[in-house]
């Protein structure tokens, strides 16, 4: 048999997986391992699947995704730390039929954003927002998040997360599936195949609202690693996120078609 | 004496650990030091490097464009800093890794084989005291029983008793460093 | 002599306000200054003094938790770089009026927005201008070395108490992230809580028993009652104009020409000194360590000595520059010169810009 070569691989019959083309194709600038790059991949994915490339307007945070404009090949705004959800508003409000929507990090949504994240929400702004909780700050070198798990080590918790001086660990998704102006809200993950294919259908889900008009603000949790800011392994990073994030941020639907999913 | 240093490499050779080292060495003999990073993006996964300078006078600039001697210790630092040597200045560079040795004619250059011997000695990451000690035996510019006091004041005392392989390190690589002609 | 350390001035900083008694450290993480809040956390102040350190969710929150923290009379600090500095404007606006003492400490990085995270000095206009709305001035003091980084710490205080004002502490990624020999001052005892409430009469730390209560406000909806609060303040600024100017001189007694330079670009043209003195050019260096109040009179001396021209040097398109010229008054040649965006100048650079600037034609 002839031997295969790189170059008979790469073909274009031989491909049984092609990149979407709305990711670019720039190198992404994740460390090896970390769940950004998968996040990004399906929101590109679900835009080209719904025909939007030229309507989509996207808002990338500060955090380690501020890149996002360099890999997600539609029209994309840089905001301020914490601020996507108030640009995201205006670009809506003034571009009704285009499909917006934000993409941060726990920091960026749950610390220094909170005031943005809960008044978008509560104001039923009619957007996509995808929400990255990976426990830390990756960006600036693993400080505590305000979803840091309760005795989680991070470089300024360094004896671990104690909750009596530092406070709880923030569940943004289940606060904002309070208020009335969140049509859908769910919690997913990306760390696994078939993780990734539920995501997906959120995400997918997530736009439609939008682009069937739905009132109020689709909201995606995924819950993810940051296996260097974690200081582990990438695969012991997953591990680690179902044994002690998945229990504490617990994955599924949080409220659909407007109505809280009850708890079973 | 006034000595201006840049030791560049991979991150995660010891690179700054190093200059640290020398610096709280020079701090021992009551000396002015400097220690300044490459530091950010550049950083993850990439090269690494730090300008550190050892003065009996008050250190003016902590970034510099020449330098009295460079520590090389991959090719995107030999590309980068073989220019930046002084005339008559010195480089001293662990060829392990290394495709494009230098040319320079006007400089005294040195190789060190600091990952080879680290290896041999059962232990990789005392790389970077294998090469600060091919620096320490073509430059004195620290007393050896210095940078042991260096080393104390600079490692966690729960690393101490790692100091005698440090210094065994220090050692071979003064042993080992030979002049390129 | 102090104990000797060799630290990154980001840990002199934090060392410092242990030492200098600090009360309470308040700060949201940014680079590059993270070191500050991640060194203190490990060394657990709040075991070795009684310091609170906390991580706040916002550069907003982290001044205004100064604002209520310095009004009961504690000695309270933060830091952060020029993102988060800019999101301070509000609050530091608000406690100049209401007279808060605090310290601030920006370790500044390339802008606008964003930016990058490398070092810069593009926060001079910011720091020394007010920087929020309204008529006020804030103390800026400006380090050169890690030593100062530590040593500027109780000094502010003492400024801060003294004038009951914010002061900054404006430095840079440079000496933030570099680490040098550090002589560290012995611990000074945190104020008792009966030491605070007999030293600070202003201080909201409950109504005294016979005596009238405190209220701490920047507003007062009667414009006279308003204008005579600013007459106050502006008083106090011109004292601190007479009183508090800061500045070193080096080898300036013989030179030709003066580059003015403070933080780290001090530093680097220091080094330009050198190199212009072996080219036999006569070169001084003026450091302006208070930017504000700025070092008018000594720059006016050397004017009147004759000195041929003026380099400012900054890591910035010019800012500094605009206050020599205010003081030169077109009596002498004055330019600037400096790389921006986080570029930092090489001393061989500065010297080539002296010469073709204002030495030249
Ligand atoms: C006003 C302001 N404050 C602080 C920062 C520094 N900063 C950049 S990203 C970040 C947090 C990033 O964490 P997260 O949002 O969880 O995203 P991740 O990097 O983990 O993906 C911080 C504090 C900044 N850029 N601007
Ligand atoms: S630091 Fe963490 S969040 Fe950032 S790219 Fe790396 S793994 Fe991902």
């Amino acid at each position: 048999m002839a031997e295969i070569t790189l170059q008979d691989i790469i073909k274009p019959e031989n491909q049984v997986y092609v990149k979407t083309k709305l990711m670019t194709d720039k190198n992404l600038s994740y460390c090896p391992g970390c769940g950004h790059g998968t996040a990004h991949r399906l929101i590109m994915e679900v835009v080209e699947e719904l025909g939007q490339e030229n309507d989509a307007i996207g808002i990338a945070p500060v955090g380690c995704s501020v890149l996002a404009y360099e890999f997600m090949n539609v029209d994309m705004q840089e905001a301020a730390h914490g601020r996507a959800p108030a640009l995201a508003t205006a670009v809506k409000r003034l571009w009704p039929n285009k499909l917006v929507f934000s993409y941060q990090g726990d920091g960026d949504l749950a610390a220094i954003g909170t005031a943005e994240t809960i008044h978008a929400c509560n104001r039923g702004e009619q957007i996509v927002m995808v929400f990255i909780n990976n426990g830390i700050y990756g960006m600036t070198g693993g400080q505590m998040a305000p979803t840091t798990l309760p005795g989680m080590k991070t470089s300024t918790s360094p004896y671990g997360r104690d909750l009596q001086s530092m406070g709880n660990p923030l569940k943004m998704t289940e606060l904002v599936a309070q208020l009335p102006g969140t049509y859908y809200v769910t919690r997913q993950a990306v760390h696994t195949p078939s993780a990734v294919r539920k995501a997906k259908r959120c995400i997918r889900k997530a736009f439609q609202n939008q682009l069937d008009g739905k009132p109020g603000v689709s909201f995606i949790e995924i819950v993810s690693n940051c296996n260097s800011g974690w200081k582990m392994e990438p695969v012991a990073s997953n591990i680690w996120m179902e044994e002690n994030m998945f229990p504490y941020y617990e994955l599924g639907d949080l409220k659909v078609d407007g109505q809280l999913v009850e708890k079973k | 004496m006034t000595e201006e240093i840049i030791i560049a490499g991979f991150g995660g050779q010891g690179v700054l650990s190093m200059g640290k080292i020398l610096a709280y060495s020079g701090i021992m003999q009551d000396q002015e030091v400097s220690w300044f990073p490459a530091y950010g993006p550049e950083m993850r996964g990439g090269t690494a490097n730090v300008t550190v300078i050892v003065s009996d006078e008050r250190i003016s600039s902590p970034t510099l464009t020449a330098y009295d001697t460079a520590v090389i210790l991959n090719q995107q630092s030999m590309d980068k800093f073989e220019e930046a040597v002084k005339p008559g200045g010195v480089l001293i560079y662990d060829p392990n890794g290394i495709s494009h040795h230098p040319t320079r004619k006007d400089i005294k250059i040195y190789k060190i084989e600091g990952a080879k011997i680290a290896a041999q000695m059962g232990n990789t990451k005392i790389f970077n005291m294998v090469v600060l000690g091919g620096y320490l035996q073509v430059k004195p510019i620290v007393k050896l029983e210095n940078v042991i006091r260096g080393l104390k004041k600079s490692l966690h005392e729960r690393y101490h008793k790692l100091i005698p392989l440090n210094e065994d390190a220090i050692t071979m690589g003064m042993k080992n460093v030979v002049e390129v002609k | 002599m102090g104990e000797l350390r060799l630290m990154k001035g980001n840990e002199a900083l934090a060392e410092a306000a242990i030492r200098a008694g600090v009360d309470g450290y308040f700060g949201y993480p940014i680079t590059p200054q993270s070191e500050v809040i991640e060194y203190l956390m490990a060394e657990k102040p709040f075991e070795r003094t009684g310091m609170v350190v906390l991580q706040a969710e916002s550069e907003v929150a982290s001044i205004n938790m100064l604002y209520g923290g310095g009004g009961t009379g504690k000695k309270v600090m933060t830091s952060s770089s020029s993102p988060g500095i800019s999101l301070m404007q509000e609050g530091l606006s608000y406690m100049a009026g209401a007279e808060i003492p605090c310290v601030v400490a920006n370790v500044v990085r390339g802008g606008p927005g964003l930016g990058d995270i490398q070092p810069a000095q593009s926060d001079y206009f910011q720091s020394v201008k007010g920087g929020g709305h309204g008529d006020y001035r804030l103390p800026v003091l400006a380090p050169a070395s890690v030593q100062e980084m530590s040593d500027f710490v109780p000094l502010s205080f003492d400024l801060a108490f003294k004038y009951r004002t914010p002061v900054l502490i404006v430095s840079d990624g440079l000496i933030g992230q570099m680490m040098e020999k550090v002589e560290l001052f012995d611990t000074i005892p945190r104020l008792t809580d009966e030491e605070v409430i007999a030293r600070y009469p202003w201080a909201t730390n409950g109504k005294p028993k016979g005596k009238e209560r405190r209220i701490l406000t920047s507003l007062d909806l009667d414009p006279h009652k308003l204008e005579k609060h600013n007459f106050h303040l502006q008083d106090k600024y011109k004292q601190i104009r007479e009183e508090e100017v800061r500045y070193e001189m080096i080898d300036c007694d013989d030179a030709d020409y003066i580059i003015i330079a403070y933080g780290s670009s001090a530093r680097i043209s220091q080094k330009t000194l050198q190199l212009a003195r072996e080219e036999g050019i006569k070169v001084g260096l003026l450091r302006p360590i208070t930017l504000w109040p700025f070092p008018k009179q000594p720059i006016d001396d050397l004017v009147n000595k004759g000195v041929k021209g003026f380099l400012s040097v900054e890591m910035s398109a010019g800012q500094m520059v605009e206050d020599i010229r205010l003081t030169v008054r077109e009596r002498t040649k004055v330019e600037h010169f400096g790389r921006y965006g986080g570029v930092i100048h090489s001393p061989e650079e500065v010297l080539e810009a002296l010469k073709n600037k204002i030495i030249g034609d």
